[in-house]
């Protein structure tokens, strides 16, 4: 029992610390909250749903490239995606107020969900099971195959997403303009490639996010999939602290923990109050996070 | 001045509803024609349940207009969007009046039809609705409705669980969001331990959830040989598809909300064979007035009816027959006869207790083959 609802807790983190690495790494480098993030999800869901349906009649024959070609496809969208609502929305407003920035996210966060509503919808769509790993039984624990490539997904991702930002030209261009914008601009740094690479990224790890929540919970798409993992997701981050990849791991996988083992020994009725009552404790104990740094504000 | 005003409108604006209308509809208004109002959410989340009652309704106006009417006369059906929320539905009710409304056929959702309910009990109309479950739909005399309220679907579930599948440990998940769902859950918990079973666990979510993993695990590890899941048929997938990929087998039990189940799950029916709801209304039924029914709202809607749809057509025939019952359009005679009519509908056959009730029989579907079957 303890064991298989800690497994289920770990493939609920692990989906929320993907989604969360996107929110991370858009306010670490363009210090602001992304909150149309979580329709970016949506958004790969519904791609996932229209390239099977579409595909389905040429390719079906060979599920493996049918499901290869829908992730890939997926994937870009969503990257194209995230640099359109980047370019569109918020460069316009680079050097305006951080609370005109939040509110257009939330504008830009409807406007997909209204758009999806009505291209397809309100109803729910089923997807056709496209991952068939079957389950791995040991003993009484019944792990799904979903389960393990979700989490071993999320950990390969993390620690490439590290080395990345650690060891290539890119990823140190990130961490400059997240430590001083004014400042690599001036040592040559070109700050608005490097937001776009940002956001490319992150709608990048939105799409695997949303095929792997398709594939371990359920496989049904609808316009507002994405906005209660999108805010859990945001409390990961924050947990983690905010700015920091190996936080909102950390933040999502722990968020996962805490939901599940709620709902199993506790009460399933307060679950979420209790998810949002560790957020509040956090931000008193430690305002930063758990892995936050420490910034001065300079008076 | 008030009432001569409301006529003259109502002379005008049903005089221009008419003129909108192609075939040959009487064009005096007034004294010669039944005018029925229809509210319901057209937009909005609950749209595909305002425009079922709407589309339902307006398919037995036709049949009974073509037909020669109510007494002669020909129906005038009015219907006004009220997005599911209370206070537009109130105006609603008030555009409808001042356009000469005198029965009103809704609301369809539970929380404007209360509003409205106090609305309509000032003017004395008769006002049935076909699908508000919540108890205080009905709480004025004028009051009625078609389906089961909410607690009755509950007991009638344990009694079926305890009396014909003889099952004594249920598990229940229920949205604790939804009024729909804790009203179901309470009166089976209710009904179904004074009957003598145990419900072994109650698990919670919220409507938004996608994760059940957690409350499906917990009730794996009891004894439960059987689970009651009394919610709509969205999340009922989720449960299921969730289930199944635990590995957890237990007999599944539903209510109205099911309806529509096996077209969300596309076919992936195998893991809810065998599962029984309690239902109004199934298109493929083998009932003559069902089938020609679902064979008219399919030529005219191009889907199959659901069971707002069919509430909604046998509401207006209930109305129809209250008139006819009681002679003349006089409110208080209206519903007086409402108690004292019988109607074989598309829903079953249906009388009303004085509390606004319908006294019908619960029908079961079982899902097999990718099919509902009646039980």
């Amino acid at each position: 029992m303890l064991i298989q609802q800690l497994i289920n807790g770990l493939n609920l983190g692990s989906i929320y610390a993907l989604i969360a690495l996107g929110y991370t790494m858009v306010y670490g480098i363009a210090k602001m909250l992304n909150f149309a993030h979580g329709d970016v999800i949506m958004v790969g869901g519904f791609t996932m749903l229209v390239t099977l349906t579409a595909l389905g009649a040429s390719l079906g024959a060979n599920p493996i490239l049918l499901t290869g070609a829908a992730v890939l496809a997926s994937v870009a969208v969503c990257t194209v995606l995230g640099v359109l609502i980047e370019k569109i929305a918020y460069k316009p407003l680079r050097n305006a107020s951080p609370l005109t920035v939040l509110i257009t996210a939330i504008g830009v966060s409807y406007f997909l969900q209204s758009l999806s509503l009505l291209i397809f919808g309100s109803n729910a769509r089923r997807v056709n099971d496209f991952f068939h790993l079957g389950n791995i039984a040991l003993g009484d624990v019944s792990i799904s195959g979903n389960t393990v490539l979700t989490l071993a997904v999320t950990v390969l991702i993390m620690i490439g997403l590290t080395l990345f930002i650690r060891k290539t030209k890119t990823g140190r261009a990130m961490l400059a303009v997240s430590e001083d914008k004014g400042a690599a601009e001036l040592m040559g740094v070109n700050v608005n490639r490097t937001i776009s690479v940002t956001f490319a990224i992150g709608s990048a790890l939105a799409a695997v996010a949303s095929i792997l929540y398709l594939a371990s919970f359920n496989s049904y798409v609808d316009p507002y999939m994405g906005s209660l993992p999108g805010i859990k997701a945001f409390v990961a981050a924050v947990l983690g602290g905010i700015g920091s990849v190996p936080g909102a791991m950390i933040g999502g996988i722990l968020l996962g923990l805490i939901e599940t083992i709620t709902k199993a020994y506790i009460s399933t009725n307060i679950a979420d109050a209790i998810v949002f009552s560790v957020l509040i404790i956090v931000l008193l104990v430690r305002p930063t996070g758990l892995l936050g740094k420490k910034r001065m504000e300079k008076v | 001045m008030k009432k001569v005003l409301a006529i003259a409108a109502a002379a005008v604006l049903s005089a221009s509803v008419l003129a909108g209308c192609t075939g040959g509809t009487d064009q005096s208004a007034g004294g010669d024609t039944v005018t029925i109002g229809g509210i319901g959410p057209l937009t909005g989340d609950a749209a595909s349940y305002g425009i079922s009652v709407k589309n339902g309704g307006e398919l037995a106006v036709e049949e009974i207009n073509a037909a020669g009417g109510i007494n002669g006369k020909q129906i005038v059906y009015l219907y006004e969007d009220d997005e599911n929320d209370a206070q537009k539905a109130i105006n609603a009710y008030n555009r409808l009046m001042d356009q000469g409304m005198q029965v009103l056929m809704g609301t369809v959702t539970s929380n404007p039809c209360i509003a409205v309910a106090d609305e309509s009990v000032k003017d004395g109309i008769l006002q049935l609705s076909p699908s508000g479950s919540a108890k205080d739909c009905t709480k004025n005399p004028n009051g009625f409705r078609i389906c089961f309220t909410d607690p009755q679907q509950g007991e009638k579930m344990a009694e079926y669980i305890w009396n014909e599948e003889k099952l004594t440990k249920i598990a229940v998940i229920y949205d604790s969001s939804d009024s729909y769902s804790t009203g179901i859950k309470d009166a089976f918990r209710e009904k179904f331990t004074a009957l003598g079973g145990t419900v072994v666990t109650e698990e919670a979510f919220v409507s938004g959830d996608k994760d059940f993993k957690a409350q499906l695990t917990k009730i794996s590890g009891t004894d439960a040989e059987g689970l009651f899941l009394p919610f709509y048929y969205t999340e009922v997938a989720y449960v299921v598809d969730q289930a199944k990929s635990l590995g957890l087998q237990l007999p599944y039990f539903g209510c109205d909300g099911w309806d529509g189940v096996i077209d969300q799950l596309k076919g992936n029916t195998e893991a809810i064979e065998g599962a029984v709801f309690l239902t109004p209304f199934i298109a493929t039924a083998e009932k003559e007035n069902i089938a020609q029914f679902v064979q008219a709202y399919e030529a005219k809607y191009n889907e199959t009816p659901d069971q707002f749809a069919a509430d909604a057509y046998d509401a207006i025939y209930v109305i129809k027959a209250a008139i006819e019952k009681a002679g003349e359009m006089d409110n208080d005679k209206i519903i007086q006869a409402m108690t004292e009519i019988e109607v074989d509908g598309v829903t079953g056959q249906m009388s009303f207790t004085a509390d606004g009730e319908p006294d019908k029989v619960a029908n079961f579907a079982v899902i097999q083959n990718g099919e509902y079957i009646i039980k």
